[in-house]
């Protein structure tokens, strides 16, 4: 399990992977580059699960809080790339009220 | 230095319910350690690939509950002390894997767990796992202690 990192430089946009799972033992990794990177002055964000397997409820929670602090600092998340396996856990949580979910990185980058 | 571990699984027949004919079960001792969750999940989910399970459910559903189950029972169950263990037990029968995920807490009252989906709790960062249990199994039980789950998924 790994996160991969890349600025679009021509939306302004930090693109997060999460490559495997986004879970209990990694979720701090992915909530530590992220909030460096609002702390650094990104305010948009894209988290991309197509290379994601899954994701547990300590995943989701980070996502949550994630989504505050962007909230707060005046930026935006969207979440990308989500299969159907996934996108379940955030349909039976509700949780698909509280984000912007898109089907592909590319649509997210042009929403922003 | 921290001590490499290994998740030993051990084979042996089970007598199984009575209408499920020859069943399988096998035994995993989990350490008090969230860095082995995903591991411990990758060995129980690949012993399950054979079981019935569609796909989806053998490569996902069953991947998410157990590791909320595990994730619980070390973290709230031991409560992060590594002088104790949690233990693993599956079943394989032809229609039904049962999985049973027990640790050595003073357990705890399940039916006291809110719904994260009422309004007032979507935003919470916490409080989803055992609703996910229920959410992707077809049977959620725990023994009279409240240490001990057992998630039953039936192969369709």
């Amino acid at each position: 399990m790994s996160f991969t990192v890349r600025k679009d430089d021509r939306k302004g946009v930090l693109v997060v992977g999460v490559d495997g799972q986004l879970i209990v033992g990694n979720r701090h990794e992915l909530k530590q580059k992220i909030l460096d990177s609002l702390e650094s002055g990104e305010k948009k964000f894209v988290i991309d699960f197509s290379r994601t397997g899954y994701i547990d409820s300590s995943g989701l929670g980070v996502l949550v809080s994630l989504s505050k602090k962007i909230g707060e600092a005046g930026g935006e998340l969207r979440l990308a790339g989500l299969n159907e396996d996934l996108l379940t856990l955030f349909e039976l949580t509700k949780l698909d009220t509280l984000f912007a979910i898109v089907e592909s990185t590319d649509e997210a980058l042009a929403a922003f | 230095m921290t001590v490499p571990f290994r998740l030993v699984v051990h084979r042996q027949d089970a007598r199984p319910p009575a209408s499920a004919g020859h069943a399988v079960q096998f035994f995993l001792r989990v350490p008090t350690e969230l860095e082995v969750v995903e591991e411990a999940v990758d060995l129980v989910a690949r012993h399950c690939v054979a079981s019935g399970l569609t796909p989806r459910r053998a490569r996902f559903h069953l991947r998410v509950m157990l590791a909320e189950a595990l994730t619980n029972a070390i973290v709230y169950g031991n409560a992060m002390d590594p002088q104790k263990q949690v233990d693993v037990r599956v079943v394989l029968s032809e229609d039904i894997v049962t999985i049973h995920v027990q640790d050595e807490g003073n357990g705890f009252n399940p039916a006291q767990i809110p719904d994260p989906t009422e309004p007032d709790r979507v935003e919470r960062i916490d409080g989803r796992g055992l609703f996910l249990i229920r959410q992707l199994a077809d049977e959620v039980h725990f023994n009279e202690r409240g240490n001990s789950i057992c998630m039953i998924m039936r192969c369709a």
